[in-house]
């Protein structure tokens, strides 16, 4: 497909063009695509979805778009995976739990893989939601992959950014701890179902009295997203947290985050892509490494301190 | 070199100067040993389940075996050694073979053959829609119907399955577990119709939903509320329904799956256990209840291996029984299962290889003390069984049983350096998921986060792995192919025109039927969903007599439960 | 050399729950490196083909062993050129017996794998149709 055949097809708004389009970013080919239709982009609400593996983000992404279909919207949904940092496969099933909504026309799925990217999402992350959001995407959500610690690029990305936790789990303790708390608009305790779930409300609690909260502060929902339980609730909480970004101001603030999020992934693409091809050509012998680390900084062509 | 004996009634005696110098010429000897070179040999020093392996076993081996505490006799405690004191001697194992295709006609036509033949128990194998809660004139069904069993949407197809059989002189057994439920519900309704009480219906359902969820993918709704139907039926059983085993606790799909056989023991195992207490949370006795459950093994070709997990199920679920549940009756520490023989271990390739495999396995299912028997037929890989294929993998028990004198001595292997040290590693292995599994929790929590799924996943690509490299060789397969095989088995296939005709007929029975009874039913059914504190079955009972369909009933059921979905796992 | 890796959905069809096939497969793929999509159990034709249209896929393999092949296969042969996206390499595994492959084949499905098809040899298929998939679109 020739890139003015893309562009054309997808101002039609053929789904494959937008599949296409997100392939495009994925392999550093996204410049023209995303240039052409950013102006159309700046409608869709982002949502971020992080916490755990296996704590319930697809299932609840799920619910959530189930919720915003019955209200009319039309649903991104993308979802991040880890890749192998040594084949660079990836294994992408977080579709599995979303299959309600695979022929729903207003439904986009997207699976990215990460791709060695850190933080929690895909180095094209962001240029996905751009193109979602230029397609006409009512409402974006964004899984991300949801291992360990890293987990503040979603923070940054989302107007929105839901903290799902499960009752139960020493990894969601090890997030209460590990200082996660900053980065969520809502918590979610997801499974509350489970016996222990009002602990893991009590220890939430305790843990946001350690911070000190200032304008909004995070609110709390127990869902129970298999069956649909708070689903309404959450999507309540994530319509306050909107309003209250609006009234306030601080959404231009979430945008700016977002952008400068985007802006510093297509340079540091750039910056690595360039960095890869130049130290293939480095070996051990002859210079000590800061005076390597000098000579590849200064082949990039750039001043840095 | 040989271990302190720390037990003195054990198996390994105390080495004499003269043995120790026969072990030291062997080490030598054996250490000459030139490794063999053909195809296979990349995987001699391992079962295979990837159990390490030594090339000789010797009383060292055993050395912790205590003859009373873990051997005992055969009918005693931990029956190591079987349950029965006289083994086979009093009883041949029971030669079951599982049937059911097309319509309930169909099928109702090979009972009658069949209990014409002199067998006593009918076996039903449902096809998919039925074990996955639609009915045939679903949009799911498309393609599906009546293909790997009979079709059963409505009490309707039950009357005609048992047409003309007198339901209280048989006992039957139904391989269905999402909707078990809802088969024991219309089973009973058939019964009653003729005049049968459901309290001399015998039986056996599997209804084992956890292993659906672990390895062989066929659940409705999600394990949680699952666990309550479960304990729902296990409950309404014991009280109305004394004849009749609730649950058939199966390992046999988490082999198919790929498991190796200590997570077949130890997962099953825990399925089980995992039943007992879900049982006894809800105010049951323990003694009430256990002596109807029973299990359902895999037998693979790996010989002692299987022969090695058999006895170690017997010996941990007695000790698991008695010391960590309490239980006081001999009844409820024995472990009674019925195997079947390996169907991933058969090859499409030259398939007459595999009814010597079928014969192995066989033979190590009943050196390790089964209960019943399936033997698989030589072409179940490749479609339904043709007659023939039926015909000779029953003949293969019958060779076993009146041939081949194995049945004349109890649990003739006990004792065995070899046998002894894999049982107890079996043990040890199994032990040692447990620990696992109660890490995360217990198994629902396990399932729900990929555990099993993930260990089986590996397990199996392991294996796969190893036959690509031809560390491990499968006859015809790897290794001995023959070029131009012929195509042509003679193969039952099963037409459009039933799924035709069976949609169609469900469809004519919506029209026919009172659906105010059958909207009324379903919404009280749905209101005890919602109360744990009702008994599902009886309003069950009701639904299904209103001829209300497999498929509504699931359907109810899902509005208040939801459906389950797992997560990926490779 | 490709600047992004292949990718490829697998799918189960029907409502039969034998995945291991489709896994092995999936985790053969995805240690070839490949970027797997597993769609999990049950998926209609319509699902697995709006899948891999979002998805942006290279390929397709389905896997059936139902016995429901000749109805499920040609359905999403159908979708896929509704789709317009007959370009996405198209195969198959599962107990199909020699007669039903060939006429399968016939209708455009690329490659039927029975039990026993050593890995390497699909992995070998996929990354050499896909591949080819590829160089005219760069
Ligand atoms: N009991 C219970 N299980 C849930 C709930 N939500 C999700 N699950 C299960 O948790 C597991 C992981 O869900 P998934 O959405 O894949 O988690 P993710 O890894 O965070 O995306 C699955 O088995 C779900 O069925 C819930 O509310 N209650
Ligand atoms: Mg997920």
């Amino acid at each position: 497909m020739t890139d003015d055949a893309l562009l054309r097809d997808f101002e039609m708004r053929k789904p494959r063009a937008l599949a296409r389009a997100i392939s495009y970013a994925e392999s550093g080919r996204g410049r023209d695509i995303v240039r052409a239709l950013y102006s159309q982009t700046g409608r869709a609400l982002t949502i971020g979805l992080t916490g755990p593996p296996g704590v319930g983000k697809s299932t609840l992404a799920s619910a959530l778009v189930r919720k915003a279909r019955g209200l009319g919207k039309s649903v991104g949904v993308i979802s991040v995976d880890p890749s192998s940092p040594f084949s660079h496969g990836a294994l992408l099933g977080d579709r599995i739990r979303l299959a309600e909504h695979f022929t729903d026309e207003a439904v986009f799925i997207r699976s990215m893989a990460s791709r060695g990217h850190l933080g929690g999402l895909a180095g094209a992350t962001a240029d996905a939601v751009s193109l979602m959001d230029a397609f006409g995407f009512d409402v974006i959500l964004i899984e991300t992959v949801g291992v360990g610690q890293s987990e503040i690029a979603i923070a940054e990305l989302a107007q929105t950014t839901l903290v799902a936790l499960q009752p139960g789990s020493g990894d969601s303790i090890q997030v209460l701890k590990a200082g996660i708390m900053e980065i969520a608009d809502v918590f979610v305790v997801n499974k509350a179902d489970h016996p222990m779930a009002n602990q893991l409300r009590r220890e939430i609690r305790s843990a946001m009295e350690m911070l000190e909260w200032k304008g909004w502060i995070p609110e709390l929902v127990a869902t129970q997203a298999l069956a649909g339980d708070g689903i309404e609730e959450l999507w309540a909480a994530i319509q306050r947290h909107m309003a209250y970004l609006n009234e306030t101001g601080e959404i231009e603030g979430r945008r700016r985050n977002a952008f400068v999020h985007q802006v510093r992934q297509l340079a540091m693409g750039r910056i690595e892509r360039r960095l890869d091809v130049l130290l293939e050509g480095e070996n051990s012998t002859g210079l000590d490494p800061y005076a390597a680390a000098d000579r590849v900084i200064s082949t990039l062509g750039v001043q840095l301190p | 070199m040989a271990k302190m004996i720390d037990r003195p009634s054990g198996l390994g005696a105390q080495p004499t100067p003269a043995f120790e110098e026969q072990h030291r010429r062997w080490e030598a000897a054996s250490a000459k040993g030139r490794s063999r070179k053909d195809p296979g040999s990349g995987a001699v020093d391992r079962t295979i389940s990837d159990v390490p392996l030594k090339v000789v076993y010797a009383p060292e081996d055993v050395a912790g075996l205590d003859l009373a505490e873990d051997l005992a006799w055969p009918g005693e405690y931990p029956y190591t050694r079987g349950i029965h004191p006289n083994g086979y001697r009093d009883r041949l194992w029971t030669m079951r073979q599982f049937a059911g295709f097309g319509t309930a006609a169909q099928t109702n036509e090979r009972y009658h053959f069949l209990l014409e033949h002199g067998q006593h128990g009918l076996s039903v194998a449902f096809d998919m829609p039925t074990l996955m809660g639609y009915d045939s004139d679903a949009p799911q069904s498309r393609g599906e119907v009546g293909k790997c069993g009979v079709a059963i949407d409505s009490l309707a197809d039950m009357e005609v399955l048992f047409d003309g059989i007198d339901m209280g002189d048989i006992t039957t057994s139904m391989t269905i577990n999402g909707p078990a439920c809802i088969a024991l519900a219309q089973y009973i309704a058939a019964a009653e119709k003729k005049g049968i009480p459901r309290a001399k219906l015998g039986g056996t359902l599997q209804a084992d939903i956890l292993k659906e969820y672990i390895a062989q993918k066929e659940w409705i709704f999600p394990p949680r509320p699952h666990m309550r139907i479960i304990v729902d039926m296990i409950q309404f059983c014991t009280r109305e329904m004394p004849k009749w085993n609730t649950i058939s606790i199966s390992g046999y799909h988490i082999r198919e799956a790929g498991s190796t056989a200590a997570q077949e023991l130890a997962f099953t195992l825990a399925d089980g256990f995992a039943y007992v207490e879900a049982c006894m949370a809800a105010g049951m006795d323990v003694d009430s209840f256990a002596g109807r459950l029973s299990f359902f093994f895999n037998s693979h070709i790996d010989f002692f291996e299987e022969i090695a997990k058999f006895r170690a199920a017997r010996r941990i679920y007695a000790r698991h029984m008695r010391e960590k549940y309490g239980a006081k009756d001999t009844r409820s520490w024995q472990l009674r299962f019925h195997t079947q023989t390996a169907g991933c271990s058969a090859t499409a390739q030259q398939p007459e290889n595999n009814i010597v495999r079928v014969a192995f396995e066989a033979m190590a299912a009943v050196l390790g003390g089964t209960q019943s028997l399936h033997t698989n037929s030589m072409d179940e890989v490749l479609a339904l069984p043709s007659e023939k294929s039926v015909e000779i993998a029953l003949r293969t028990q019958q060779v076993l049983a009146y041939e081949t004198n194995v049945t004349n001595v109890v649990d003739p292997l006990g004792g065995s350096y070899y046998v002894e040290a894999l049982t107890e590693e079996m043990e040890a292995q199994a032990e040692s998921y447990f620990a696992q599994i109660a890490e995360y929790g217990g198994v629902i929590e396990a399932i729900e986060s990929g555990f099993f799924q993930r260990e089986i996943a590996e397990a199996s690509y392991r294996y796969q792995r190893s036959i690509e490299t031809r560390d491990r060789v499968i006859v015809g397969v790897n290794a001995f192919v023959k070029e131009d095989e012929p195509e042509n088995i003679d193969l039952l296939k099963i037409t459009e025109e039933t799924e035709r005709g069976q949609a169609a007929s469900v469809r004519d029975l919506r029209t026919k039927r009172d659906d105010a009874a059958v909207r009324r039913t379903l919404e009280s059914l749905r209101a005890a969903c919602r109360d744990p504190k009702d008994n599902l079955m009886p309003h069950l009972i009701d639904c299904v007599n209103t001829y209300a369909t497999e498929g509504e009933i699931v359907e109810a059921m899902a509005s208040v439960y939801g459906r389950y979905t797992e997560r990926a796992v490779l | 050399m490709n600047e992004r890796p292949l990718r490829v959905v697998i799918a189960k069809a029907g409502l039969d729950g034998h995945d291991r096939g489709a896994k092995v497969i999936a985790r053969a793929l995805r240690d070839a490196g490949m970027e797997v999509i597993y769609t999990g159990l049950f998926q209609a034709p319509e699902q697995i083909v709006q899948t891999a249209v979002q998805e942006d896929a290279d390929g397709i393999g389905l896997s059936i062993l139902s016995g429901a092949h000749m109805t499920l296969f040609p359905l999403v042969v159908e979708q896929l050129k509704a789709q317009d996206a007959g370009d996405i390499v198209f195969f198959g595994g599962g107990t199909i017996p020699p007669e039903d492959a060939r006429r399968l084949k016939e209708l455009g499905v690329r490659e039927i794998f029975t039990p026993g098809a050593p890995l390497q040899t699909i992995v070998d298929f996929v990354t050499r149709e896909c591949g080819k998939r590829r160089t005219p679109a760069a």
